[in-house]
This record gives structure tokens, sequence and C-alpha cells, in this order.
């Protein structure tokens, strides 16, 4: 399964919503109603499934699915 | 200006049933709600029993992703309060949102959080911590979910008593209503503490009855072979209403509720006070609050946890109070057949009274084979018996020594 595949699955799980409701351009808090708790443990569920550390300021960078994505095949090619 | 209150919704999750209609059916049939635990390995236990609520899941009842945000506690106090609104047929949406409120409590709150999320800093260090877990461990969750939920913007606490905390909540929201704070109050108890660490707090406390091999038989109120009570889980909500809305808009009334007596023993953190001195004042002042006669009683929901020392001294406390009709009214306890709720006992008790007071038919003390020669009260034993009663209190005393006594009258 491509980081896409993945993250889109647990943004689905944990935000509650419909693949269908997902792309690269969603907005986590305008577009599909996450608050802030909900993002904290979102990137904490991530850094958990790709084995990563997103330090809290790259965190507040992230606002789009897309932006999660590219910050973690990033991460990823480095190690 | 002093109101009337009357109860036109209930809901309930609980050791026998996930609505009020199967929960009423099991109490009517006798029915234990106990058994081998399956939450956790409780091979390392001296109690490896106790009463669960069955086959719990949160999906369909409500929103998955707040039931991922909420302890177990708070989702059986959603869910109950979901079935007591709809229950009601208020609809929040069409209401003044300021003048609708809840409380609901819990004895202990989030255990199950506070138990794994303790667990993850062990393992992996506070950085693994659920930004979750302090909203998730709050006692008042409950309240605070259920208001966010049904859009209650009126009086919102959490009482948390120990074992009278739904007593004293329905309490605390029957006076909001009574001095019109409110005209709606969402209201009861909330516990989900069977965790490791709640199961061993109580037996290290040498509260549990230990009769493993046998736990139907385990909670046995006022028989002579008790030895404690059996843990149990789950919520009893119910709504509150003033009476004249209630009539006006043809409300299915339960009942009326017309004082809480509220105590302290100021004796001991979990023994009762060996002549109850405590639970009598509380019923006495439950009857004297609600304008009634001592001979009008024809009812008590016993507190009754099946425990050496406070089943003998709600007995004692009983005759003290009551004097020669203490032994022509009845007594029952509800914990003989789902166990002991803690914090939602006084919820799910007060729907049983409720129930008794709408239908006419007493639900049984279970269990009850060899009565305790200092427990000689009519406990209506086994059988539910067929009996029209008007004026009921309702016990609850908590550790901590805090004692609520409920009146709760036919309408």
């Amino acid at each position: 399964m491509s980081v896409e595949q993945k993250v889109i699955e647990i943004v689905c799980e944990h935000l509650a919503v419909n693949k269908e409701q997902v792309s690269r351009t969603t907005n986590f808090i305008e577009d599909i109603g996450a608050d802030s708790l909900d993002i904290v443990e979102l990137i904490m569920e991530l850094e958990e499934e790709f084995d990563i550390q997103i330090p809290d300021d790259q965190a507040e960078k992230i606002k789009t699915v897309g932006e999660a994505i590219d910050y973690i095949e990033r991460e990823t090619k480095k190690k | 200006m002093s109101r009337r209150v009357v109860v036109t919704g209930m809901g309930t999750v609980n050791p026998l049933a996930l609505n009020v209609r199967d929960y009423w059916a099991g109490l009517l049939a006798g029915r234990s709600g106990a058994a081998p635990l399956t939450l956790f390995d409780t091979s390392a236990f001296k109690v490896t029993f106790g009463a669960e609520v069955k086959n719990w899941k949160p999906d369909g009842i409500m929103d998955s992703k707040v039931a991922r945000h909420i302890d177990r506690f708070a989702q059986f106090a959603l869910a109950a309060a979901k079935e007591a609104v709809v229950d009601s047929g208020i609809d929040f949406s069409k209401e003044d949102a300021f003048r609708c409120g809840s409380m609901v409590g819990s004895g202990i709150g989030g255990l199950f959080t506070w138990e794994e999320q303790f667990t993850i800093y062990k393992e992996r260090g506070p950085n693994r911590l659920s930004p979750f877990t302090i909203p998730k461990m709050i006692a008042n969750s409950a309240s605070g979910t259920i208001s966010i939920e049904h859009g209650l913007m009126g009086p919102n606490t959490a009482v948390s008593t120990a074992c009278s905390t739904a007593a004293h909540a329905i309490g605390d929201a029957f006076h909001t209503i009574k001095w019109d704070l409110a005209d709606v109050m969402v209201t009861g108890g909330a516990e989900g503490s069977i965790t490791p660490m709640g199961l061993g707090g109580f037996v290290a406390c040498r509260a549990l009855s230990h009769r493993n091999d046998d736990p139907q038989r385990a909670s046995r109120p006022f028989d002579k072979d008790r030895d404690g009570f059996v843990l149990g889980e789950g919520a009893g909500v119910l709504v509150l209403e003033e009476y004249e809305r209630a009539v006006k808009r043809g409300a299915k009334i339960y009942c009326e509720v017309l004082a809480c007596g509220n105590t302290a023993d100021a004796y001991h953190i979990t023994a009762p006070h060996p002549e109850g001195l405590g639970a009598g004042r509380a019923m006495i002042n439950a009857v004297k609050q609600a304008g009634w006669n001592f001979n009008d009683v024809d009812y008590i929901n016993a507190h009754g946890t099946s425990t050496g020392l406070g089943d003998k001294a709600e007995t004692l406390a009983v005759k003290q109070v009551f004097g020669s009709h203490a032994r022509k009214l009845m007594m029952s306890s509800t914990k003989s057949m789902i166990g002991h709720l803690l914090g939602a006992s006084g919820g799910v008790e007060a729907i049983a009274c409720a129930m008794m007071l709408k239908t006419g038919l007493v639900h049984p003390t279970i269990n009850l084979d060899t009565p305790d020669p200092d427990c000689d009260l009519d406990y209506v034993p086994n059988h539910t018996r067929e009996k029209r009663i008007h004026k009921v209190l309702s016990n609850s005393f908590g550790f901590g020594g805090h004692n609520a006594s409920l009146a709760l009258g036919a309408i």
C-alpha cells in the first residue's frame, strides 16, 4: 500500500469519514471537521505507522492530507 | 417559587439489559447479571466474577468518533441519555437551551483510560500519551458529552459521591427544576470501573463477594450467607421535567420526584455507621421534605449491597425511622440482580422504582434463602409481588459516608 493510501486510510478511521470525502487537497479542519485534539492524535498515529518523528513545529504546518503525505514521503526516504 | 418535578424519560445500560424495557423484564423475572469477568485476565485476582454490561458495542448508538473520544463509563452514560431523551419525546432543538441541563455523575470516572494511558506512559514515555487522556478520564465528561450531543446549555455539573452519586445527582437536578433554575434536566450516573485497578482496589478493601464458583448467587442482600457486593457497571439516566409543562405537552409521566434526604455519617471512609444514624436521618429528611407521614411509605429500594455491615445497618436504620411500620413496608434490593453499579446505582434503582410505581409490580430481592436474624424485614424475597405502591424511598449510601434517600411518588 502506498503512503498516500495508508494516510487516507488512517485519516478515515480517526476522523470517521468515508474515503470519497478525502483527497490530497482535503483540509483537516475546514473540510472534515477535525479539531486540535484530533490532529494531535492523528499525527501520533502517523508517527507510529511510519516509524518517524514529526516535531511540533512541523506538525503545525500540516493542514491538508497532501501535506501530511509529502512530509511522510520526505522523512521515510531519509531513512 | 417551588415547582413540582416529574420523571418523563428513562434510559439504561446495565448488566441485565441495554434498555429499560428488557431491564425491567429481567428484574421481574429475578434474573442475575453476574458472571465470570471477560474484560481482562482475572487469574491473579481473588475475585474473578462481576456484573459486566454484556455485548457492549457503541457503534450504531453513537458516532464512532465520539465513542472513541470518551471513556467506557461515558459511552454508557451517553447511550442511556439518548434512550431517556427519545423516551421523553422532548426535541431539545425546539427548547430554550439555557433552560435544559445535565447532571450525570460518576463515582470514579474514566478508569479504563487512566490505566490504558498509564501503561503507555510506563512502557513508552510521556510523549506517547493520547491528547484525549484527560478529557476521557474526568468524571464530568459524561455530563459534558451529553450536553454537547443534545445541545443542553443550562445547569451542568457532575456529582461524585461514590455509590450515592446518581441519587445525589437526581436530587440536585430535582432541586434545580423545583427552584426554577431550569425546566428539564437529564440526570443520573454512570460507571465503568471493572478494570484491574477497580477490581483489585475493591478486593483490597474487603468489599467484594468471593463466591467465584457461583456468581449468580453471590449478590444476596440480607441473606445470612452474604459475603460482600458484586462489582457492576452501567448507567441509569432519567429526564426530569417541571410538572405543569410535562402535563401541557401530554408527556408520559412515570412518577414524581418529591425530595432527596441528604446527610453524612461523619464516621469512617468505607464502613457505615453501625447504627445507621446518617442513613436514618437521610430517610427522615426525605419523608419530611416530601410532606408525607412515615406510615405512608409503602416501599424502600434498599441500598442493600450484600455486605455484612451495610445490610444490617440499613435494616436497623429503617426500624429506627419507621418503628412498627418498618415491618409493614416492603424493601427490596435491585443489586441482588444487577450487582453494585457504584455511581450509577442510584440511577438504575430510581428507574426500577419508577417502573414499580407505574406498574404495581414490586421486584424481588433474589438469593434470599436464609434470612439473617439481624435482617428481619419484608425484603420481597425471590419473587415479584403484585402490589400497587404510591410512596417510595430509594436509598443510596457511598464510601466517604455520603447518604441519599430519594422520595418518589405515584402520579
